[in-house]
C-alpha cells in the first residue's frame, strides 16, 4: 500500500523515498564567490550575511509536480549542500561519500573537478575544520582519535536548535525594523562593543534581505509555472503558492497555509546558512498552528482534510533533506542521513494547562500515515495529557518503528527550571534532535561531543595505557591489580575522567570562540529571541540562555563492568583481577567459567537490583557532578545529556573486551538503557532501575524499550503500555520509546539467545523470555508473531 | 512458620487479573494435572533443571559437582536424580548456562521487598499482587497469612489463583486480605477430575461454593483441554453448577490448552504426555462461551 492521504502525497512521497541523496554544489560555489567578492571589505558577520543573500538570489529553485509548500536547501530533493566554510571535503572525500555502501551520496564527474580546482584552493586553510586541529592541544587530539570523546562542531556548525514563535506573528520586515531600531539605540558614548554589536545588527539585516529575496524568488517562478500549466486546479494552486510567498517571510501568515510556509522558509534559512549539525526543527508546532487552524476553519477557508494534506506535504520536505555529508569520526557518532528535525507534540500551554489540541492529533496521524524517520515525531505527554491522546499515540507506537518517542512534560520543564530558565519559557520549551531539552526559541543548547564512560574504566584498568591504540592516554595511577579495594579503583576512574572532560572542555572552549569569530550565524540570530536587543550572535552568546552537552555514552556497560568486578573480584572472590584483565586482553577466549558468571552470574543494571543499580548513581553522579556548572565562553554553562545516537557503536569499536562480558569491538550500550541482554526482569525492572538516576538534574536521557508486538496487543496490551509510560514518568523518567520487534529479529535472537537476553515475548496465558522457550515453541512465536503484523 | 519455596516472581504479569502485577510462583502442588504447563512447580523440593537441547558435554559440571552426582553419557550431562543434592555449585561452571536450580526459600519481608518493587506501577494501573502456584493454598498457613495481611496492610490487591483444593478453613483465614481468587474448575465428571488430576473435584467445588457465600470475588478460569474436558457435554454441566449453586462470579475466562510446558517437561527430564491433548480451535471456543451465555453469564473471555 502506498502511504499518503491522497494520490498527491504518494507521488510527493514516492519522490521523495526514491530520488537518491546527491551531493549539490551550487552552495559551495556561490558562498565562495561571495566570500571572494566581499571578504577583507566587510565585516565576518556581514560577510556571511552576504554570502547567504548571494546564494538566495541566486539559487535554482525547485517546485515539484503537486507540491504545496514549496522550498529546496538544494536544487530539489534530497540534494545535500556541502559547508566548505566548515569542513573542505578532499577529493577522496567525496569519493568514499559517492562509494560508500551506507549513508552514501551520489557525487558528479564535474563536482570533483570544481571542487579539486575551485574549493580546494580556497578554503582548505580556512576552513573550521583546520582552524579546529590546528588550535587543540596533543592530549586532545590522542583522546580524540582514540575515542575517548568526539567533538560535534568539528565539520558541523551549532544549532541544533528551535527557533522563536515570533515567526507567526512577524514578517521579516518587521523583524528589519526591529533591528534598524536597535542599531539606533546602540551607544557608541559607553559601549565599547558597540561597533561589533552594529555589524552584527547590520548582518541580520542582511539576511532579512536575503530570505525576503528567496521568497520573492519563488513568489515569481510561482507565477511563471502558472502560465505554462494548463490544468485549471494546478493554476489555482500554484496562484496561491505564490501569493503564500509574496506574504510570508516578508510578512508575518495569515492562514495556517502560510504559516507552514513561513516555518518552511526559516528553516531553509538556518540550514543554507550553516549546517546546524544538523538538527532545526519546528518545535511545538501544534501549539504555533493551533491559532490559524481555528481561525480558517471558521472562516470556512479549510477543512481538517486540507489541514491535514498540508501537515502531510510539510512531512514530505523534511524527508527530502538528508542530513549533510559527514566523513571521519563524525560520520561514525552520527552515522545516519537523519536530519534529526524533531516535532514536539502536546504538553502543556505557556499558562499551565493541557496542551493538546485539535492539530495535536492532526499530526499524530499525520505521522502514522506517513511513516516518515523525517521529521521524528514525539509527543510531549503531561499528567494533564487526556488519556485518549496518550492511548492513540501508543497505538502508533506499538506498530513498532519507534514512532512516537514520549517524553515527560513535568520532567523537561524541572530541567529547564534547574538550568535557571523562567516558568514560562520552561512551558514553551521541549526536546529536540534526539531527547535534548532546551527553551525554544530563547535558547542556544550546544551538544559539544560524546563522551566514551566504559572506555576510561578500560584505561584505569590498564594504569592510563590503551591497549587497544597502544599509547599511554590518561593519568598513571596504578592499573588493576594495585587496586586493593573497590574503593581504590572507583577513584581512580574518576580521576581519570576529571582528566579528560579537562581536556574536552577546554578544546571546547577554543571551539566556541572560533565559531564566535569566524562562524556568526546573523540568520539564526534572528530567530533566537534577544540576539537583536543584544546585538550578539547565537554563536556568541546572544541567545537568552546558552548551554553546552556533554553526552555521556555507556552507563549500562561501565555499570555492568563494574558491578562484575565488585562482585566477582573484590566481593565473592570468584576470581582475581589478574584473570579479569589477562581474560579481556584475550577477548574471553579460553575464559569460559569468568565470561560465564560475568555474563550470568552478576548483579546488572536494568533489573531492579540495588546493587548494580547504586553503581550506576555513582557512576552517573560523579560525571553529573563534574560536568556540570563549568562555564562556557558565552555566558552559561556545561551540563549533561545522556544519549548516543550512533555513537555506542563507534565507542565499541575502539575498545577491547570489557568486564561485564562485552565482546572487543561490540557496542556499548546506548542512552541509558540496559546492555543488551542484561535485563532479564521485564520492563517494570528497567524503567526501575533507569529512574534511579536524577533525571531532573540533566538536559535529556534517552531509554529504549523492546516488546514483541504481542506483549502490547489487544486493550489490556494498549492500556498496560500507557501506564508503563504514565509510571516511569511519575518516577521522573525523561523520555522513553518501543521497540516492537519483528519476525526477523525473532529469527536473530533464535540464532544469537546471548544477544537478545531481554527478549519478552507472549507464550500463552503467560510472558516469557524468548531465550527460555525451546526451539520448537521459538519457531512457533515467530510463526504467530509474523501474523499479528497483517 | 515453614517458608514455601518459590521458583519464579514475574513483573510486568498483564494476564492473572486486572492491571500491571506481580506473579508469585510458589512450588508444590497438590494435584497431578497432566496438561501442567508450570511443571516444575508440582513437586515441594528443589531441583536441578537442565536444558539438555544446548548442552556441549564439556563436563565442567562433572568435575565440580561436590556429589560427583554428574557424568557424561551420549556426549551430553547426565544428573543422578537420587545423589544431586540441588547445591547449586555446577550452575556457576555451566559454560552454556543452561543448568539452573528451580526454587528458592523466600521470608515473608524477602518476598514482600520483591513485591514492592512494582508498587509504583501497580497503583497507576490498578494491578497489584498475584499469588499462584503450583497451590499456593498447599504452602504453610501462618506464613500465608502473615504474607497476606502485610500485604493487605500496606494497600495492595492480591489475587490468588488456585485449583481450590485446599482445606477450607486455611481459605477462610485469608479471605479477608484477598481481593479476587482466580479459581479454576477443570472438570464436572469426579471419576475424570481424579484420572487427570489425581484427585476428586468435591473438595473444589464444595469450597467453590463457600467462598461464593462468603462474598469473595471469583473468576472462574477454565483450562480448556482437547481430549479432557473440551467439550460441550461439560461446559453445560459446569454453566449448570454455576447457576444452579448461585456462584457469584465476575468474570469467566476460558483458556486453551497449549502445550507450552513441554520445554520445560525436558529440562526435568521428565517425559511430556502430550500426544493425547490438543489445543481447541477458536470457533470451538466461541461455541463455549456462548453456552456460558446462554446460562445468563456476563463477561466471557477466552484467554487470560
Amino acid at each position: 500500500m502506498e502511504r499518503g492521504m491522497n494520490k498527491r502525497i504518494q507521488n510527493l512521497r514516492r519522490t521523495s523515498m526514491e530520488t537518491a541523496a546527491h551531493i549539490d554544489m551550487e552552495r559551495a560555489k556561490l558562498f565562495t564567490e561571495a566570500y571572494k567578492l566581499y571578504e577583507g571589505s566587510v565585516s565576518v558577520p556581514e560577510l556571511r550575511a552576504l554570502a547567504l543573500k548571494h546564494y538566495f538570489s541566486n539559487k535554482s529553485l525547485y517546485i515539484g509536480e503537486g507540491e504545496l509548500i514549496v522550498g529546496e536547501k538544494g536544487d530539489g530533493p534530497q540534494a545535500s549542500p556541502t559547508f566548505p566554510e566548515l569542513c573542505c571535503h578532499t577529493v577522496k572525500d567525496l569519493h568514499i561519500m559517492n562509494d560508500r555502501e551506507l549513508i552514501g551520496f551520489n557525487v558528479k564527474e564535474e563536482d570533483y573537478k570544481f571542487q579539486k580546482e575551485v574549493i580546494i584552493p580556497f578554503w582548505e586553510k580556512r576552513s573550521i575544520r583546520h582552524k579546529i586541529i590546528e588550535h587543540m592541544s596533543e592530549e586532545w587530539k590522542l583522546a580524540y582519535d582514540s575515542g575517548i570523546f568526539t567533538e560535534f562542531m568539528e565539520q558541523r556548525g551549532p544549532g541544533h536548535t528551535v527557533g522563536s514563535e515570533n515567526i507567526y506573528i512577524k514578517g521579516f520586515l518587521e523583524y528589519k525594523a526591529d533591528i534598524k531600531n536597535a542599531i539606533k539605540a546602540l551607544d557608541f558614548l559607553h559601549d565599547r562593543e558597540a561597533l561589533d554589536k552594529e555589524n552584527q545588527l547590520k548582518a541580520m539585516a542582511v539576511a532579512c534581505d536575503a530570505i525576503i529575496i528567496l521568497g520573492q524568488r519563488y513568489h515569481d517562478y510561482a507565477m511563471e509555472l502558472r502560465e505554462k500549466e494548463k490544468e485549471e486546479g494546478r493554476r489555482e494552486e500554484l496562484l496561491q503558492i505564490a501569493q503564500n510567498c509574496k506574504a510570508v517571510p516578508a510578512h508575518k501568515p495569515e492562514t495556517y497555509w502560510q504559516a507552514l510556509q513561513m516555518y518552511w522558509f526559516v528553516h531553509l534559512g538556518v540550514t543554507s546558512e550553516l549546517n546546524p549539525w544538523d538538527a532545526y526543527s519546528p518545535g511545538r508546532l501544534d501549539q504555533h498552528l493551533i491559532r490559524f487552524y481555528r481561525k480558517d476553519t471558521k472562516e470556512g477557508i479549510l477543512d481538517r482534510d486540507r489541514a491535514k494534506e498540508l501537515l502531510e506535504c510539510l512531512w514530505v520536505k523534511f524527508n527530502n533533506q538528508p542530513a549533510p555529508p559527514k566523513v571521519g569520526i563524525t560520520l561514525k557518532e552520527s552515522s545516519t542521513y537523519t536530519d534529526f528535525a524533531n516535532i514536539n507534540t502536546g504538553g502543556i500551554t505557556p499558562e499551565g494547562r493541557d496542551g493538546v489540541n485539535e492539530v495535536s492529533y492532526l499530526i499524530l496521524e499525520c505521522m502514522d500515515e506517513m511513516k516518515l524517520l523525517q521529521p521524528s515525531s514525539n509527543v510531549q505527554i503531561s499528567t494533564k495529557t487526556p488519556k485518549s491522546f496518550l492511548l492513540k499515540a501508543c497505538e502508533i507506537s506499538r506498530k513498532g518503528w519507534g514512532q512516537p518517542a514520549f517524553y515527560n512534560t513535568e520532567a523537561i520543564i524541572q530541567e529547564l527550571l534547574n538550568a535557571g530558565k523562567s516558568i514560562t519559557d520552561a512551558r514553551k520549551g521541549g526536546t529536540s534532535g534526539c531527547v535534548e531539552t532546551g527553551a525554544f526559541g530563547n535558547e542556544a543548547y550546544i551538544l559539544t561531543g560524546y563522551f566514551n564512560l566504559p572506555k576510561i574504566l578500560e584505561l584505569t584498568l590498564y594504569n592510563g595505557y590503551d591497549p587497544m591504540s597502544g599509547r599511554q592516554l590518561g593519568l598513571k595511577l596504578g592499573g588493576g591489580e594495585d587496586f586493593k579495594s573497590y574503593e581504590e579503583l572507583f577513584e581512580a576512574y574518576k580521576k581519570q575522567v576529571a582528566y579528560f572532560l579537562d581536556i574536552k572542555i577546554r578544546g571546547n572552549n577554543i571551539i566556541e570562540k572560533i565559531y564566535a569569530d569566524y562562524m556568526p550565524v546573523p540568520f539564526l540570530s534572528i530567530i533566537t529571541n534577544d540576539c537583536i536587543a543584544k546585538g550578539k550572535d547565537y554563536n556568541a552568546g546572544g541567545a537568552r540562555y546558552n548551554i553546552n552537552y556533554i553526552q555521556g555514552v555507556g552507563i549500562g556497560t561501565i555499570t555492568d563492568s563494574l558491578a562484575a568486578i565488585k562482585y566477582n573480584v573484590y566481593d565473592e572472590k570468584k576470581f582475581t583481577m589478574a584473570e579479569l584483565l589477562q581474560a579481556m586482553k584475550d577477548n574471553f577466549a579460553g575464559h569460559d567459567r569468568s565470561l560465564n558468571l560475568v555474563l550470568n552470574r552478576s548483579p546488572k543494571y536494568g533489573n531492579d537490583d540495588d546493587y548494580a543499580d547504586k553503581i550506576m548513581q555513582e557512576v552517573f553522579n560523579y560525571y553529573w557532578r563534574s560536568v556540570t556548572g563549568s562555564p562556557n565562553i558565552k555566558g552559561g554553562h556545561y551540563a549533561i545529556n545522556m544519549l548516543p545516537t550512533t555513537c555506542h557503536v563507534y565507542f565499541g569499536d575502539v575498545m577491547i573486551a570489557s568486564p561485564n562480558g562485552r565482546l572487543a569491538h561490540k557496542p556499548v550500550s546506548e542512552g541509558i538503557s540496559p546492555e543488551k541482554g542484561a535485563d532479564v526482569k521485564g520492563p517494570t525492572a528497567v524503567l526501575k532501575s533507569a529512574s534511579k538516576m536524577d533525571h531532573l538534574s540533566t538536559g535529556g536521557t534517552l531509554l529504549n524499550q523492546k516488546f514483541t508486538p504481542s506483549v502490547v496487543a489487544g486493550e489490556d496490551g494498549l492500556e498496560q503500555m500507557a501506564n508503563l509510560i504514565r509510571a516511569y514518568f511519575e518516577m521522573d523518567g525523561h523520555h522513553i520509546q518501543f521497540n516492537v520487534i519483528d519476525r526477523q529479529t525473532l529469527i536473530k535472537a533464535q540464532e544469537n539467545p546471548q544477544e537478545y537476553k531481554d527478549l519478552i515475548v507472549r507464550v500463552a496465558g503467560y510472558s516469557d523470555h524468548f531465550r527460555n522457550l525451546s526451539k520448537a515453541l521459538q519457531d512457533e512465536i515467530i510463526e504467530r508473531t509474523e501474523q499479528t503484523f497483517h | 512458620m515453614n517458608r514455601p519455596l518459590v521458583t519464579d516472581i514475574q513483573r510486568y504479569s498483564i494476564h492473572d487479573g486486572t492491571g500491571i502485577r506481580t506473579t508469585v510462583f510458589f512450588k508444590g502442588c497438590p494435584l497431578t494435572c497432566a496438561w501442567c504447563h508450570n511443571p516444575e512447580t508440582k513437586n515441594f523440593s528443589r531441583q536441578l533443571l537442565f536444558n539438555g537441547e544446548k548442552c556441549t558435554g564439556c563436563g565442567s559440571c562433572v568435575q565440580v559437582c561436590p556429589q560427583r552426582a554428574v557424568k557424561i553419557r551420549g556426549g551430553i550431562a547426565v544428573t543422578e536424580a537420587g545423589i544431586c543434592s540441588q547445591c547449586g555449585v555446577c550452575t556457576d561452571y555451566c559454560l552454556q548456562n543452561i543448568r539452573e536450580i528451580s526454587g528458592m526459600y523466600y521470608t515473608v519481608d524477602d518476598l514482600l521487598q520483591e513485591i514492592e518493587k512494582d508498587k509504583v506501577f501497580y497503583e497507576r494501573s490498578e494491578g497489584g499482587v498475584t499469588l499462584s502456584g503450583g497451590e499456593v493454598l498447599a504452602q504453610d498457613p501462618d506464613y500465608l497469612e502473615e504474607l497476606l495481611l502485610k500485604l493487605h496492610e500496606r494497600g495492595y490487591r492480591v489475587n490468588i489463583d488456585t485449583t481450590g483444593y485446599a482445606p477450607f478453613p486455611v481459605i477462610k483465614r485469608l479471605l479477608p486480605y484477598v481481593d479476587t481468587f482466580l479459581y479454576d474448575v477443570k472438570h464436572m465428571d469426579p471419576d475424570l477430575h481424579k484420572k487427570y488430576t489425581g484427585v476428586g473435584n468435591s473438595l473444589i467445588l464444595e469450597n467453590l461454593k463457600k467462598l461464593s457465600r462468603e462474598g469473595a470475588g471469583i473468576w472462574i478460569r477454565i483450562p480448556v483441554i482437547g481430549g479432557v474436558n473440551a467439550s460441550a457435554e461439560n461446559m453445560v454441566q459446569t454453566a449448570g453448577f454455576l447457576k444452579e449453586k448461585r456462584i457469584s462470579l465476575q468474570q469467566i475466562n476460558l483458556l486453551p490448552y497449549h502445550n507450552t510446558g513441554s520445554g520445560k517437561y525436558k529440562r526435568l527430564q521428565w517425559e511430556y504426555p502430550e500426544e493425547s491433548f490438543t489445543r481447541p480451535a477458536r470457533e470451538e471456543l466461541e461455541g463455549y462461551a456462548t453456552i456460558f451465555h446462554e446460562y445468563g453469564f456476563q463477561n466471557i473471555k477466552i484467554g487470560g
